[in-house]
């Protein structure tokens, strides 16, 4: 089952809101479908993001996937660590492998992002 | 013989699918206007007759090699080795298609992996593709990868950038939303640093050296370079290869992304075209590197091999988002330019750089003791040079070439030049004996004009 302790989009990623900051990954079932990743590109840090809008890229060894931002605000950090070694996304995904922190330009956006329910129902479980 | 894939039975057959009975039926819901009763055509010949019309047609030409060539502005006429000609024909290498299958492509594979090896080694910079279609467009490439780096939307290039690479760029910048600003030149010939710190400012994400620029003339590079990289822009080079034996490369005055055209290595002028372009640039820049690359590696057992790699930023896997619309590379020329680059060695690129410099002098030299004949530029050069005549250049062009001298391109309206001003290009293909009839053809023709 999808972890209930964060949100998740259709383009398998999940958001975990912690107050006004919400951090983005991809999901366990994304990197498992998406192969070794070898790359990513990322937004940079004090740039403005928009639901929905394609932030970055993250390449894998067969492909190359637009990253979504799931939430308005601005890109407060990125994690430098999955930069360097881009496979800590494959072996942590959902904890270490996290990609970017956005802080929330209101609430409003988060309605539209899918439940743990909702999530495990689209990936088929 | 039948040429025409269709034979009767085949319209038929197609007709009776499509359920009309001729061929006027199935176009008859095209209006009368724009229907063609008959093409303007002549009647058919035999193959011994079309081949003595096209013959005909071919003898108006006059073969380049009937003239020595003093024609330069980005297409040069150097030696060739025969070789190079030999091993490009085999069909292995002459009738390759894109090598996306490695297991029956690994001749090809490897000649794209050396002529790579070969381009970096010459521009100083670590990572190259496996070519593109000429200077022009990789120019083109190199700025919109600096811009997509640096994510700013300003691109600054010389006055004295080659005028049809200026064209291109424009051509492609102005429909991609982004600006080409220009910073003028000094009266010796090369970029003016003031110019330049005249159009820097934080939207300027590329600035283009060209060296040696489209005067012949060599550009201080390093100070150039380092004046973009304090407003935070990254240094696209443009060069001519065979200077680069001689000269500092780009990678040691800070460029980013190396480009330019390598028709020089092997490929004859012909009509000013194909050409081959090269393209090199950083580690950093690599991902946004156009077109294709090619990796060495080891298969299963061990055995060393080589394929394509980066491929999944290119068209046929990101589509429209794509790192660029070139996803090809220019194979047979880039055969040729490889081959050449592995005969002539580093010691035989060093004479051959060597012997256009010290050419270029001598015919320098000799037309600056001509009265009345002016070297406008009073920067260094490589192989190039602007002389200026005390009337029309064109009218000594037609002169020359009635004498088998093909004596330069004139320079009207390019880089702040005039219709007086004609640049000159001197190979190692030029002979002393070229040369020494270069200018006395010069000197009779002044003296003419003067009487």
């Amino acid at each position: 089952m999808a972890a209930d302790d964060r949100k998740y989009t259709k383009e398998h990623e999940w958001v975990m809101v912690e107050g006004d900051v919400a951090t983005v990954g991809v999901t366990d079932y994304a990197a498992s479908e998406l192969g070794d990743v070898v790359f990513l590109e990322l937004p940079e840090a004090g740039s403005p993001v928009t639901q929905g809008d394609a932030v970055g890229t993250i390449e894998t060894v067969k492909s190359v996937e637009d990253l979504f931002s799931p939430v308005t605000g601005e890109v407060i950090e990125v994690n430098e660590d999955v930069l360097d070694a881009p496979e800590t996304v494959n072996a942590s995904p959902m904890d270490g492998g996290w990609l970017f922190k956005v802080r929330l330009d209101g609430d409003a956006d988060l309605d539209e992002l899918l439940t743990a329910d909702e999530y495990q129902a689209l990936i088929g479980g | 013989m039948p040429y025409t894939p269709h034979t009767e039975q085949d319209v038929r057959e197609m007709l009776r699918v499509v359920g009309v009975d001729s061929i006027d039926a199935l176009f008859a819901s095209l209006p009368a206007e724009v229907r063609v009763d008959a093409l303007n055509m002549p009647p058919g010949l035999s193959e011994h007759d079309v081949l003595q019309v096209l013959g005909g047609l071919a003898s108006l030409n006059t073969p380049q090699g009937d003239y020595a060539s003093f024609l330069g502005g980005g297409v040069y006429d150097h030696l060739i080795p025969s070789a190079a000609e030999a091993i490009t024909s085999r069909s292995e290498f002459l009738t390759a298609y894109t090598p996306y299958q490695p297991e029956v492509s690994q001749g090809t594979l490897q000649v794209i992996y050396e002529w790579q090896t070969f381009i970096t080694r010459l521009t100083g910079l670590p990572v190259s593709n496996a070519s593109m279609y000429d200077g022009a467009t990789a120019l083109v490439e190199g700025v919109l990868m600096a811009l997509a780096k640096t994510r700013r939307s300003v691109a600054v290039v010389p006055e004295t950038l080659n005028p049809r690479y200026r064209a291109v760029l424009d051509t492609h910048l102005a429909w991609n939303g982004m600006e080409v600003r220009t910073a003028g030149r000094a009266a010796d010939g090369t970029t003016d640093p003031d110019a330049l710190a005249a159009v820097l400012d934080d939207a300027v994400g590329c600035v283009v050296i060209q060296n040696p620029n489209y005067l012949g003339c060599l550009e201080k590079a390093d100070a150039l370079a380092a004046q973009a990289a304090a407003s935070g822009a990254l240094v696209v080079a443009c060069v001519n290869p065979v200077s680069l034996s001689l000269l500092k490369t780009p990678g040691e005055y800070g460029a980013a992304v190396a480009v330019g055209e390598a028709q020089p290595f092997g490929v004859p002028p012909t009509w000013g075209g194909p050409l081959l372009g090269f393209l090199s640039c950083t580690d950093e820049l690599k991902r946004q590197i156009p077109g294709r690359v090619v990796g060495r590696t080891q298969d299963a057992r061990g055995r060393e091999g080589y394929v394509l790699t980066l491929q999944t930023r290119e068209q046929h896997i990101r589509r429209e988002k794509a790192t660029s619309n070139i996803c090809s590379n220019q194979g047979l020329n880039m055969c040729r330019a490889t081959v050449t680059m592995a005969l002539l060695g580093a010691e035989g690129l060093r004479e051959m750089g060597h012997a256009n410099r010290v050419r270029c002098e001598t015919l320098r030299g000799l037309l600056r003791e001509l009265p009345g004949v002016e070297l406008p530029f009073a920067a260094p050069v490589f192989n190039e040079f602007v002389v200026r005549l005390p009337g029309d250049a064109e009218d000594f062009c037609e002169y020359a070439r009635e004498r088998g001298l093909l004596p330069g391109i004139v320079l009207d309206g390019a880089a702040g030049c005039d219709e007086r001003d004609l640049l000159v290009a001197v190979t190692e293909k030029r002979s002393t004996v070229d040369i020494q009839a270069y200018a006395e053809i010069l000197h009779d023709y002044l003296e003419e004009v003067e009487a």
